[in-house]
């Protein structure tokens, strides 16, 4: 069974009445452990696939799968848990919630499926490690650099440890040598966890650290093959 | 599952971090429920001294007044006219059915002389019936008996007022004073009873057989004249029942045609300071109610400072719902902010209620009782103002698109 099996989605959004369609039949199958980058010009449609693969949106139409599980009939509450199970979310804006440690940040998911105290710390303590951000657990956002506060983000991605990280511009916000060590870090993850990595980015030496590359353009699929590593 | 602990963290955090804010909107709760405590102490202390009063008047109680007689056109006061005598009070006690004891008094001023001491205080003339309508208790000594009274004897009882500035520290029991340069032998010290309904102290009096007061020391205008009759009817229910034999027997005993007017008259007293309970009663509910409009103020206070605070933590919202926050999550996160505002609110404003009505107790001398049911009342209503004007913002932020919410900026 693939990890995510979109098959033939569409989105359409009505405006009045005006019916936009984002999406055109979109059939996308990702298996576990992948490392996918999507790309596509701006209204090409690749950000509302990334909240359909995130399950923050529905397709108005197909039928879209997470680890077997049928998205289109769940209610809010139930997209919300698939969220926090199964998905991390990795943003080019950090949205880090401010005014909050990066400790209390990386818990955050925890704090919504019943964790206990105890546990919260030493999971939130040891995903920031694993982003290399040790001794920094009590810093506030606005106290640490774009990239620390990406790492943050990537901690938080981790900690409920989904199998999936979808990261929407993540190097988006960032100097170059910066994104060379976070997406140095989503590879790390990619191939020492296994853990499945989608990213949307419209840089090409930045979708070069994938494996498999998907290209959108005017809602619909126009290429989708594998990378070239050496 | 929510997680309550630490969503009132998140509440707890995000209050501390406007604590201007946070301070002002709970200001509006710590006035309103600190006013409704104060108030209702206030009208719960006067109506308490107004029971107090009514308690120490003595129950069911009737007064019989002489006069209020037209003479030449020109309607004189109640009392003005001497009409009321002995016979009258033996008369409703044999004849009104509803009435339990009667007590004819006649009074007045007089100097008394104890060794080197004096003092001027009211002399009551009455039976031993009084003590027991006006459920007056003897401190000690006894009281004088109808014998005395038959016998018009020289006996008196005395105040506690008369008993501080007559005799200091000494027993009064079995002294002689002199009251107008008669001597009396003190038989008895009545316990003390405080002020009445218009702040008079009753305990400035000494009391002596009715007869000893009408032949011997202020005299009457014709033979067994009183000044007032005092009645205590069977039961509250019998009140008026009293009220309408008195008032029948009275009229025929002083041949009063039905056009004429009465030449006494009968007050309900005991009706009449009920009537004044129940008005401050209902003063302390309107004092309550004036008070629970400037609650409901700050609950509208604390609703417009979360609506605020949603729209402003709109991208927040979104991250939370990202990352998995349900709408309970969200709704929670917001209830118990707008909650904590009041609750905490609530109890700054009852500590500051108390206090001021301690303040105004001390202040003003009257007395101010603080109930623990208003205290308990202003709490839990502070409780659901804030639940009630929290959980829109809190529903409002729960509807939230996650998508746009994101993107807010």
């Amino acid at each position: 069974m693939s990890l995510i099996q979109a098959q033939n989605i569409t989105r359409i959004y009505s405006l009045g009445d005006v019916e936009l369609r984002a999406l055109g039949g979109v059939t996308v199958t990702i298996d576990r452990g992948e490392f996918v980058a999507v790309m596509g010009p701006s209204g090409s449609g690749k950000s509302t696939f990334m909240n359909i693969l995130g399950c923050l949106d529905k397709p108005t139409e197909g039928r879209y799968l997470v680890e077997g599980i049928d998205i289109g009939g769940l209610s809010r509450d139930d997209l919300a848990e698939i969220r926090n199970n199964k998905l991390g979310f990795v943003f080019q804006g950090f949205n880090l919630l401010s005014r909050t440690s990066a400790l209390e940040n990386v818990e955050l998911p925890m704090l919504y499926n019943g964790h206990a105290a105890r546990e919260r710390h030493d999971r939130a303590r040891e995903a920031l490690r694993s982003v290399g951000l040790a001794g920094r657990e009590d810093h506030h956002p606005n106290q640490l650099s774009g990239g620390q506060q990406q790492r943050v983000a990537i901690a938080r991605a981790l900690v409920n440890r989904a199998p999936i990280i979808l990261a929407d511009e993540p190097t988006g916000n960032l100097d170059t040598k910066t994104s060379r060590e976070i997406m140095e870090l989503l590879v790390r993850l990619n191939s020492d966890s296994g853990i499945t990595i989608i990213l949307v980015t419209h840089e090409h030496d930045i979708a070069a650290y994938s494996r498999r590359i998907i290209r959108f353009k005017d809602g619909v699929v126009v290429s989708d093959e594998l990378t070239q590593k050496d | 599952m929510v997680n309550i602990p630490s969503t009132i963290r998140i509440a707890f955090r995000a209050l501390r971090v406007n604590k201007m804010r946070s301070g002002l909107t709970m200001l509006g709760i710590i006035i309103g429920v600190a006013a409704v405590i104060a108030m209702v102490a206030v009208g719960a202390g006067a109506s308490s001294k107004i029971a107090e009063q009514i308690s120490s008047m003595g129950s069911n109680l009737l007064i019989i007044l002489p006069g209020a007689t037209t003479s030449g056109g020109v309607r004189m006061g109640a009392g003005t006219q001497p009409t009321l005598t002995m016979g009258d009070a033996e008369a409703i006690m044999r004849e009104c059915p509803a009435v339990e004891a009667v007590a004819p008094t006649h009074n007045g001023v007089a100097q008394v002389v104890y060794s080197h001491m004096n003092w001027s205080t009211g002399v009551v003339g009455t039976t031993p019936s009084y003590l027991y309508i006006r459920e007056w208790q003897l401190a000690g000594g006894r009281t004088f008996t109808a014998q005395d009274v038959k016998s018009a004897t020289k006996a008196a009882l005395v105040g506690r007022t008369v008993v501080e500035n007559l005799f200091g520290d000494e027993d009064p029991v079995g002294k002689v004073i002199r009251i107008q340069n008669l001597p009396f032998t003190v038989l008895g010290v009545l316990a003390e009873k405080g002020q009445d309904a218009r702040g008079h102290d009753q305990d400035d009096t000494i009391m002596i057989p009715i007869t000893t007061a009408q032949k011997k020391l202020f005299g009457v205008q014709f033979p067994g004249m009183v000044r007032i009759i005092t009645v205590k009817a069977k039961s509250i229910q019998d009140l008026a029942a009293a009220e309408r034999q008195i008032t029948e027997l009275l009229k025929q005993r002083h041949r009063i045609g039905p056009k004429q007017d009465n030449d006494f008259t009968v007050r309900n007293l005991t009706q009449f300071m009920q009537a004044r309970e129940e008005s401050s009663k209902v003063m302390t509910l309107l004092l309550g109610a004036i008070a629970s409009v400037s609650l409901l103020v700050g609950g509208i206070g604390i609703m417009n400072i979360m609506l605020v605070s949603v729209t402003e933590r709109t991208r927040e919202i979104g991250i939370r719902m990202a990352i998995g926050a349900k709408t309970w999550d969200i709704r929670l996160q917001f209830l118990i902010e707008a909650l904590a505002l009041s609750l905490l609110g609530g109890i700054i404003g009852i500590v500051i209620g108390v206090s001021a009505s301690t303040i105004i107790s001390r202040a003003s001398g009257w007395p101010v009782i603080v109930s623990p049911l208003s205290v308990l009342l202003a709490f839990g209503f502070s409780g659901i103002v804030g639940m009630f004007f929290g959980f829109y913002p809190a529903y409002k932020a729960s509807l939230l698109n996650p998508i746009d919410a994101l993107r807010y900026e």
